[in-house]
C-alpha cells in the first residue's frame, strides 16, 4: 500500500512536468498548426540559464525566495526572448511555405540547440551533465511509516506551481482578449488578419508565453533531478509531445491530463511489471489511443481549438 | 524579409568554412572543433583535404592514426580522457624519436557517443584519411560498430576500453588492452559475496548499453554461483533522469546492495534518488563509474560506494606517478582510467609499429598479436588468443571527490 502510494506520488511529479512542456507544444500547434520540435531544446536553454543564475548569485549560498523568483523570472524571461527570435527568424519567414518546411526548420533548431551546447567555446556549458544546484533545499514535507512513503517539498512546490500556470493558461485563453485572438488566429489567421487582428504579433507572443513555460518546466525538472546535460530536452520534449498527442494536441486541458496519465503509466509499468517495457507500454498506448480517437483523448479531428 | 533566410544560412556557411580553414593549416590533425561542428549539420562535412585527394599513406613522412571517440553526447569525459591519453603517448613517441625515422600524427573524431556515427566516423578514417591503424572508442556499443568496419577493411584497431567480449569477436584486426566484462561482473561479485559479506542484492541496468547488460548478466550468475540471492533485474534507459519508479520497486525487496553498471552520467543521479527514498545501502558498479564528474552528480549520497576500474591513480609505483604527472601537467586533472588505458593503447600500438616489418595492416596485426608482457600504466598487458588483455582488477571506494583504492582481484 505504502508502496502504491509512492509509486501515486512519484508519477505525478514526472506527469506535473511533462504537462508543462506538453503545453508548450499544444499553444504553438493550436495557433500554427506547427509542432515545434525546438521546445524541449528551449527548455534546456532555460534551465542552463537558471543555472548560470543560481551560480552568479552565489555557488554554495542557501537561495533565499527572492533568490529563487529571480532563477525563475531570468529563465522564462530569456526563454521568451529565445522563443520570440526563432519564431521571428526561424518560422515567420516560412510561414506561408508548406508545413513540412517548418517542421524541417523545427527539427535543425532542436539540433543546433542540443549540440551546439555540447561545444565547450564561450559561455557555452560543454557536452558533460553538470549537477544542478540545489535552489530549492529539500525537506521532507511528508513522511509515512518508517520512510516508506516521502513527500519532499520541491514535489507539492511543482505541482503547485504546474497547477497554477495551467489554470492561467486557460483563464489567457478563455477569458481574456489576448486569448480570444489568439483563437481567432488559430481559427484561421488569414481571416483574422482581415478582421484587424495583428496575427504576427499574437503568433510571437504565443510563442513567447510556450517557451517561458517550457523553462519553468525545465527548471522543476532540474530541482527534481538535480542533474542538467545538453539533451535533456530531447528526452523530455519527446516525451511531452507524445503526452500532448495523447490528450488531443490543441486543447490544453487534454495536454495536462495526456501527460499525467503518462507520468503515471510509465511509474507503474516500472513499478509492478517490467521496467523494461516502460517505453514500449508508453509508446502502445499512444498508439492504442489514435486508433480509437485519433485526434486524442479531447482533440477533435475537424474542429481545431486553441 | 524573404531574403533573410538565405543570408543567414550563408552566413553559417561561411563561419564554419572559417573554422575549416583555420584548422587546416596547422595539420596536427588533432582538432576537435571540426567535428564538433559536424554535428550540427551535415553542411560542415567538408573533406579534411582539399580536392578530396586522399593523402598518400606511406610517401609522407609521418605515420596517421585514427581515432573515434565519443568527445560530445552523455558519456562526453570518456572520449576526452581517452583523446588525451592517446595525444600524450603520441607526444611522447615523437620525442624519442618517432618511429621508423616517421613522425606519428593522430586524426580524431568525435562519435557523439552512438553506434551510427562511430561506424561512420571509421569509414572515413580508413576511406578518406587512410590511418593505418585505428584507436577506439569506450562504448562498447560504438567499438563494435566501428569494429565491423575496421575488420572488413583489414585495418588494424585497438580499443582502450570496451570490454563487452563481442567486440574483439568481430574478427582477427580487433584487440583490446583492457580486461572484459566477464572478469569485472566476476570481481564485483566476489567483492560483494568475500569482503563485504552480501547476501541479497539488486540490479539496475541501462538496458540501452552492451556494456550493461553484459556486467549484469555476469555479476548476477557469479553471485548467484557463490550462494547470493539477485532480489530482482531492474532497467532503465540511458538519458533517463527519473528512477524513482525502479527504486521505489527495488526499495520493497530490501536488498543489501544495488548493483548498477552504468555510466557515471546516471550513476550520481540514482544515488542521490536512492538516498532521497530512503534507501541507504551501497550502490556497486563497474569502471563505467570512473569519471570525476560522479562526484558532482553524486554528491554526498554516492559516497560509500564500490566499483572496479583499471588502475588507481594512487599506486606508488613510480611510472604511474609519472604517468599521472604528465597528464596533469599536460591537461589538468587526474587522468582517470579510460585515460591510462588509452595511453596504453597507444602504447601498444606504437610498439607494434615499431616491430612491424612494414605499414601495411596485415604486419600491424601480426606485430601487435604477439604483445606478451607490455608495461602498461593499468597493467602489464598480454594479449590471449582472443586477442583480449589479461590483467588484475582493482575494487575502489567513492569517498569526497576522489576514489579510495580498497583491493586487487587477480582473474
Amino acid at each position: 500500500m505504502a508502496q502504491l502510494l509512492q509509486h501515486l506520488i512519484n508519477g505525478l511529479a514526472s506527469g506535473t512536468i511533462y504537462a508543462l512542456v506538453a503545453l508548450g507544444y499544444t499553444m504553438v500547434y493550436g495557433v500554427l498548426k506547427l509542432i515545434n520540435f525546438a521546445h524541449g531544446d528551449v527548455m534546456m536553454v532555460g534551465v542552463y540559464m537558471g543555472y548560470a543564475t543560481a551560480f552568479t548569485l552565489g555557488r554554495q549560498e542557501q537561495k533565499t525566495f527572492l533568490g529563487v523568483v529571480l532563477i525563475f523570472l531570468v529563465a522564462m524571461g530569456g526563454c521568451a526572448l529565445l522563443g520570440f527570435l526563432i519564431e521571428r527568424f526561424a518560422y515567420r519567414p516560412l510561414r506561408e511555405k508548406p508545413r513540412l518546411t517548418s517542421l524541417i526548420t523545427a527539427i535543425g533548431i532542436s539540433f543546433t540547440l542540443s549540440y551546439g551546447f555540447q561545444l565547450d567555446i564561450g559561455f557555452l556549458p560543454g557536452a558533460a551533465p553538470r549537477a544542478f544546484p540545489e535552489i530549492i533545499v529539500p525537506t521532507e514535507w511528508l513522511i509515512i511509516g518508517d520512510r516508506d512513503v516521502v513527500v519532499w517539498n520541491w514535489q507539492v512546490m511543482s505541482l503547485l506551481i504546474a497547477v497554477g500556470l495551467m489554470v492561467g493558461l486557460q483563464y489567457l485563453v478563455f477569458k481574456t482578449r489576448f486569448g480570444r485572438a489568439m483563437r481567432a488566429v488559430s481559427y484561421d489567421h488569414r481571416v483574422a488578419a482581415l478582421m484587424g487582428i495583428p496575427t504576427d504579433r499574437v503568433i510571437a507572443l504565443t510563442f513567447m508565453i510556450g517557451s517561458a513555460l517550457a523553462a519553468g518546466a525545465g527548471l522543476l525538472y532540474a530541482i527534481k533531478d538535480t542533474s542538467v546535460s545538453p539533451l535533456m530536452g530531447l528526452y523530455v520534449g519527446l516525451k511531452a509531445f507524445v503526452a500532448a498527442v495523447i490528450g488531443g494536441i490543441g486543447h490544453v486541458p487534454g495536454a495536462v491530463v495526456g501527460a499525467l496519465l503518462l507520468g503515471l503509466v510509465e511509474e507503474f509499468v516500472v513499478g509492478y511489471a517490467a521496467s523494461t517495457w516502460r517505453d514500449a507500454v508508453a509508446f502502445g498506448i499512444l498508439i492504442l489511443v489514435l486508433l480509437v480517437k485519433p485526434g486524442g483523448l479531447f482533440g477533435r479531428v475537424a474542429a481545431e481549438k486553441v | 524579409m524573404r531574403r533573410f533566410v538565405p543570408m543567414l544560412l550563408a552566413a553559417l556557411a561561411f563561419m564554419v568554412a572559417g573554422c575549416e580553414k583555420k584548422t587546416q593549416p596547422a595539420s596536427s590533425d588533432t582538432d576537435t572543433s571540426k567535428q564538433a561542428a559536424q554535428g550540427q549539420g551535415g553542411t560542415a562535412t567538408a573533406p579534411p583535404t582539399p580536392e578530396g585527394t586522399p593523402p598518400p599513406p606511406a610517401a609522407s613522412d609521418t605515420l596517421l592514426l585514427g581515432v573515434a571517440t565519443s568527445l560530445t553526447g552523455g558519456q562526453a569525459t570518456f572520449g576526452v580522457s581517452t583523446r588525451n591519453g592517446i595525444e600524450l603517448a603520441l607526444k611522447e613517441a615523437n620525442e624519442a624519436g618517432g618511429v621508423k625515422g616517421k613522425k606519428l600524427t593522430v586524426r580524431v573524431y568525435d562519435n557523439q557517443g552512438k553506434p551510427e556515427e562511430a561506424a561512420q566516423a571509421v569509414t572515413r578514417l580508413i576511406n578518406q584519411d587512410r590511418v593505418i591503424l585505428i584507436l577506439g572508442d569506450v562504448a562498447s556499443s560504438n567499438s563494435l560498430a566501428m569494429a565491423e568496419k575496421a575488420q572488413a577493411a583489414g585495418v588494424p584497431m585497438i580499443t582502450p576500453s570496451s570490454t563487452n567480449p563481442t567486440v574483439t569477436e568481430k574478427g582477427d584486426f580487433i584487440f583490446r588492452v583492457c580486461f572484459i566484462d566477464p572478469f569485472q561482473g566476476f570481481v564485483m561479485a566476489k567483492f560483494g559475496r568475500e569482503n563485504l559479506k552480501l547476501s541479497k542484492v539488486a540490479v539496475l541496468q541501462d538496458n540501452k548499453s552492451a556494456y550493461s547488460i553484459g556486467l549484469t548478466d555476469v555479476f548476477t550468475r557469479k553471485f548467484t554461483e557463490m550462494g547470493g540471492k539477485i532480489t530482482g533485474v531492474e532497467s532503465y534507459s540511458q538519458g533517463d533522469t527519473d528512477y524513482r519508479a525502479q527504486l521505489t520497486a527495488i526499495k520493497k525487496a530490501q536488498p543489501e546492495a544495488i548493483y548498477v553498471p552504468g555510466y557515471y552520467s546516471e550513476v550520481g543521479v540514482i544515488a542521490r534518488q536512492a538516498r532521497e527514498l530512503g534507501l541507504k545501502v551501497p550502490l556497486l558498479g563497474g569502471d563505467g563509474w570512473d569519471s570525476e564528474k560522479l562526484y558532482e552528480l553524486g554528491g554526498t549520497a554516492i559516497q560509500g560506494s564500490y566499483f572496479s576500474n583499471h588502475y588507481s591513480p594512487d599506486n606508488p609505483d613510480p611510472r604511474i606517478q609519472k604517468f599521472v604527472s604528465d597528464y596533469k601537467a599536460a591537461y589538468g586533472g587526474v587522468p582517470d582510467a579510460l585515460a591510462a588505458l588509452a595511453y596504453d593503447a597507444a602504447n601498444v600500438a606504437i610498439d607494434a609499429l615499431k616491430k612491424a616489418p612494414d605499414t601495411s595492416g596485415k604486419a600491424i596485426r601480426d606485430a601487435i598479436a604477439q604483445t606478451k608482457g607490455f608495461p602498461g600504466i593499468a597493467g602489464a598487458i598480454t594479449l590471449d588468443e582472443k586477442r583480449n588483455a589479461v590483467k588484475p582488477a582493482v575494487v575502489l571506494k567513492v569517498g569526497d571527490g576522489k576514489s579510495e583504492y580498497v583491493t586487487t582481484v587477480n582473474p
